[in-house]
């Protein structure tokens, strides 16, 4: 059978047959006993032309639903430039392997040298590695890099204000690594300092996760945090939203260790969960403990400046099951996609995205208060571009009615309390939009 | 007077008394090549023999220290945290970590100079 | 390309006031101001400022610095270098799953959700297994989550002394990492002198402590291992379970399933079999399926139909927890759909027999000049133990560097660990016989090099934008980042 995937003729087959020593493909599978074989060929469908293919996802497509997003809990429409996909499906950098061969593989080494540089610039931090899977494995990584680095101590704090999509990772991970999870009680929207304080003295903690912007938008003032974290001899893990780092105090001048989180906010379409990105950054005193892979440069014999996998004798391939983590890829593309994107948009760009969102928020949330019929659940706290509300009716009506409307108006909390989000992708209009369902929808009352 | 005893994993101890100097022969420095990175212990932590202890990496390898005593860490090289390449230049001078050795009888289980040469000779030829 | 003039780092084509992108403004006032000074960053951070065109030139000219399978062959063992769709890419981009929120209502994502259960349904029956996740980011990332399963079903029944997990000294590097991540402890077990797993010495290792034994089929010296069911009969018997490393799933295509193998749990990487791109490193995408009997224990969230067509994200309570926040890498997902649709039933089959026929003619055409170490009929990779002449001095590195100048990807060097010199080749079913002849006609006239003239061998390459670099600098006081550049530069 002849596939346009597969270059074989049947002259090529029979000469190559003939150098094997065989009569057919199937004589090289002898060694496969036959009570073990498929018999019938797998129950699935015969090929597709190419233009069937696409007409099966166009028809797969028009089953979902667009909606003007007002969700955000960690991921956030964004704009992408049009510049990222043409760079990205350059098929040097898309069909390229892991740059273990440094002398062919500058293009991926570079771009991966200018995201970590990028990232070390927004979180403050000395070193940032090549990524890892999202945000999420990235926090879970930082809790075992905090166990590995602290040598004896096998007790984490979480913050109770951490994403939780997050902390179900971070758990999961925990569990099966033996790392005892503590949660740290939350007081009016933000993470308790007497109580960190109070665990921190009662056992011998690794680590301490703190989240920024926290779950429910708020900028929590990390005043002296870090001074009781390093006064206990455990690490500062700071879950951060990048794109807010533009602006937010960073996880450097709050004495953090560690920043982790996912790179989505950085211009990644949302795309149904991913690809996206996990960032992991440290500081210098941590590098060797970092999991995943690290560029750095140096020189070729002509003198000429290069760049390699460095530090690679802490990885799985060597380490085997004494490395840090069992990390083997990165996300290569969406770090040449996070590079492009701050390339665009430099300081000042990615600061408009900030201010922008926040902008949008403020705004949507004075006038969704203003209708009486929601409020703010932490009036008194910053936030940047993701507010909770507490309304005065069912959730789950507001989000029924808006996707009528072609709106997704946020991520449900609770019964009365929902997460909602602006970026600069939603038009005063938009937002007005969902102003006036709010105002003139009669929602039964709770 | 010292006495110098070998592992059959390379490491070296040092012995004066029941103080030991552990490091990696020349035999091992030479198969590691460039020695990069040397993941030590602290003071105060117990070893074990035949348990691992640290790791000193190369480039592209890394190869775990097992100590040949048990005992505590009483010193660590700490010039080997900014200068590894110490170990190449010269692996006796510069030992790994000093360990106060809790067992002596451990010691007879080691080989002397004129064996673990003659061991050496045996791997190089696998 | 001039590198003098277009090599620069995106930072050293700054100019402070240039912008490449512009951000849609709102018009709802300013709220910044509203945050206390102390939440803020001191100074703005160092990011490049740069016009669009010169961002466009700057990656498109590092592009060149780059291989990859559109430029040329990858002879890469264990990495399954096929050739990447077009239409995959398309449809990963569709703009109809683009902007969709990972917590939108099942309701207005069901063509997403289509997608997402006919990819498990597919790769379960491709598995011969009971269900699929499709939620592990990569391979590495499957193997712990598959991992995960055993240790929830072994604690499900109480038996908690099950913590040793056998692995042959074979392995990939990332079985033993994954399972000490997972919290398990690794026992190799050795193979023999043909490259296959030692049943006498595996069966003296099973005991009520072994958790399970990993295993990947055909094993990384590309060699079926035909006893396969009968340590699966042996695992089972002393209560452990059989888990499948997919990383050499591509050969066994419509020949033979792991789970008729004896498999209990498996993963497979949809970057190697499935033809989704490695993209330089990811992202990947490493399902994990399991036997009837485990479903429960796949992890959180779960896809399923509903009997009235739809489908629907659940949760279950014996789930071993969540090891994603969304449902994976749903782009890579749509690519590996792509790809199997594209294929069809006939089509997987076809490229599992040309993936190992393409494998058996360059071992056949190499294997006078190159050291065979097991010969016997390989499947869609084999091992060179080196040159057959040892006298020369020239190393497995020193070909792996000399094919760079062939205009080859290096073969992969130095793996597995059961012989010195391994050099493992894996030509994948989507090169054609005259790029193999081509890459045939290198390796001999480098084995001829070798014994003429060894030194330039060992000095290779020498055609490469960059030659040779300074691994131990590079590792002795790591340069990670532009201002440490600008740091060393003072």
């Amino acid at each position: 059978m002849a596939h346009r995937y597969f270059p074989h003729t049947q002259a090529d087959i029979d000469a190559m047959l003939e150098r094997c020593g065989v009569t057919s493909p199937e004589q090289l599978y002898d060694d496969v006993p036959q009570e073990l074989r498929l018999k019938n060929g797998y129950a699935l469908p015969s090929a597709l032309t190419e233009k069937e293919v696409r007409d099966y996802f166009n028809s797969l497509g028009a089953k979902n639903t667009p909606l003007t997003c007002f969700a955000g809990g960690g991921f956030y429409h964004r704009y992408t430039p049009s510049v990222i996909p043409a760079i990205l499906s350059r098929s040097e950098f898309l069909t390229s392997y892991t740059p273990y061969q440094p002398e062919i593989s500058q293009g991926t080494l570079q771009y991966i040298f200018e995201y970590q540089s990028m990232m070390t610039e927004l979180t403050g931090l000395d070193v940032s590695n090549a990524s890892m899977y999202d945000g999420a494995t990235a926090t879970a990584e930082a809790m075992m890099m905090s166990v590995a680095a602290t040598r004896k101590r096998d007790t984490v704090l979480v913050s109770s204000t951490l994403n939780p999509k997050v902390l179900d990772v971070v758990k999961t991970y925990a569990r099966y690594h033996r790392i005892n999870l503590e949660m740290i009680e939350s007081e009016g929207g933000v993470t308790s300092l007497g109580d960190m304080k109070g665990k921190l003295a009662a056992s011998k903690v690794a680590g301490v996760i703190l989240p920024q912007p926290n779950y429910f938008g708020i900028i929590e003032d990390l005043t002296g945090f870090a001074e009781a974290i390093h006064e206990a001899g455990a690490l500062m893990i700071m879950n951060c939203i990048p794109a807010d780092l533009a602006v937010l105090r960073t996880p450097g001048e709050w004495g953090a260790d560690i920043a982790a989180g996912d790179a989505q906010s950085l211009g990644m379409p949302l795309a149904y969960g991913g690809p996206y990105l996990g960032f992991l950054c440290c500081t210098k005193a941590l590098i060797r403990k970092m999991p995943g892979r690290i560029v750095g440069a140096t020189e070729d014999i002509n003198g000429n400046r290069t760049f390699v996998l460095t530090l690679q004798a802490r990885e799985q391939h060597i380490r085997r099951d004494k490395a840090t983590s069992n990390i083997c890829s990165n996300q290569g593309l969406m770090a040449l996609h996070t590079a492009v994107y701050l390339s665009l948009l430099g300081p000042k760009g990615l600061r408009e995205v900030c201010t922008a969102s926040a902008d949008g928020a403020h705004y949507l949330a004075d006038r969704l208060q203003a209708t009486g019929k929601m409020q703010l659940k932490y009036p008194d706290k910053p936030f940047l571009n993701e507010f909770l509300m507490v309304c005065r009716f069912n959730v789950e009506d507001l989000l029924r009615v808006c996707i009528e409307n072609e709106i997704l108006a946020g991520i449900k909390v609770s019964d009365n309390e929902i997460l909602i989000a602006v970026t600069e992708m939603q038009s005063r209009k938009d937002i007005d939009r969902l102003i006036d369902i709010v105002s003139t929808t009669n929602f039964p009352q709770l | 007077m010292s006495k110098t005893y070998y592992s059959n994993t390379h490491e070296y101890a040092v012995v004066d008394g029941d103080i030991a100097l552990i490091g990696i022969s020349d035999f091992a420095q030479k198969a590691l090549g460039n020695v990069v990175y040397v993941d030590m212990p602290e003071v105060g932590d117990e070893v074990e023999a035949g348990e691992d202890f640290g790791a000193v990496e190369s480039v592209k390898a890394a190869s775990d220290l097992i100590s040949p005593v048990t005992g505590e860490v009483i010193e660590i090289n700490e010039k080997l945290e900014d200068n590894p390449r110490l170990v190449n230049e010269d692996c006796m001078a510069n030992w790994i970590i000093k360990v106060k050795i809790s067992d002596p009888s451990q010691l007879d289980a080691l080989m002397d100079e004129e064996a673990y040469k003659t061991f050496c000779e045996n791997e190089s030829a696998h | 390309m001039n590198k003098e003039y277009y090599g620069k780092l995106i930072y050293e084509l700054s100019r402070p006031g240039r912008k490449g992108a512009d951000i849609p403004s709102n018009g709802c006032g300013e709220s910044i101001s509203s945050i206390p000074a102390s939440l803020l960053r001191a100074e703005e951070p160092e990011l490049p400022q740069v016009d669009e065109p010169t961002v466009v030139r700057h990656y498109t000219n590092m592009s060149n610095n780059n291989f990859g399978v559109d430029t040329g062959f990858y002879p890469l063992g264990s990495c399954t270098m096929k050739y990447n769709p077009k239409i995959n890419e398309e449809m990963a981009a569709h703009p109809a799953f683009a902007s969709l929120h990972p917590a939108a209502p099942a309701s207005t994502v069901q063509g997403a959700l289509e997608a997402y259960w006919t990819l498990q349904e597919a790769l379960a029956e491709i598995g011969g297994m009971a269900a699929f996740t499709l939620n592990p980011f990569a391979g590495a990332h499957g193997e712990l989550t598959g991992l995960m399963v055993i240790r929830a079903y072994h604690d499900s029944r109480g038996d908690d002394k099950r913590t040793k997990v056998i692995v042959p000294d074979s392995a990939h590097g990332t079985n033993p990492a994954s399972a000490a991540v997972a919290g398990l402890k690794v026992v190799e077990v050795k193979s023999l002198p043909d490259g296959t797993v030692d049943v006498d010495a595996l069966a003296a290792l099973l005991d009520d402590t072994v958790a399970a034994v990993m295993m990947t089929n055909p094993n990384t010296a590309g060699l079926f291992e035909s006893n396969v069911a009968k340590i699966a009969d042996m695992v089972h018997a002393a209560g452990g379970l059989m888990y499948y490393d997919g990383a050499n799933l591509n050969p066994m295509l419509g020949i033979a399933r792991p789970g008729d193998m004896g498999f209990d749990v498996m993963h497979i990487n949809l970057h190697k079999t499935f033809s989704t791109p490695h993209g330089g490193g990811g992202p990947g995408s490493g399902p994990v399926g399991v036997r009837a009997g485990l479903e429960q224990f796949l992890p959180n969230p779960k896809v399923v139909k509903l009997d009235d067509g739809t489908f629907d994200i659940v949760s279950g309570d014996e789930a071993l927890g969540s090891i994603s926040a969304t449902l994976g890498n749903f782009g890579v997902q749509l690519r590996a759909l792509s790809y199997i649709l594209s294929l069809g039933k006939e089509g997987l089959a076809e490229a599992g027999k040309l993936a190992t026929l393409n494998a058996n003619y360059i071992k056949e055409s190499l294997r006078d000049l190159y050291k065979l170490p097991i010969d016997r009929v390989c499947k869609h990779e084999f091992v060179f133990d080196g040159l057959a002449d040892k006298s020369t001095g020239v190393t497995t590195l020193n070909v792996a560097k000399r094919l760079l100048d062939y205009g080859f990807h290096a073969p992969t060097i130095y793996f597995p660990l059961l012989f010195h010199e391994s050099l493992m080749i894996e030509p994948t079913e989507t090169e054609s016989k005259e790029t193999l002849d081509s890459f045939i006609d290198a390796m001999r006239a480098i084995a001829k090099e070798a014994a003429e003239n060894p030194e330039m061998v060992k000095n290779a390459p020498h055609t490469t934008p960059v030659r040779r670099p300074d691994d131990t600098a590079a590792a002795l006081n790591p340069v990670v980042k532009w201002n440490d550049l600008k740091a060393q530069a003072k």
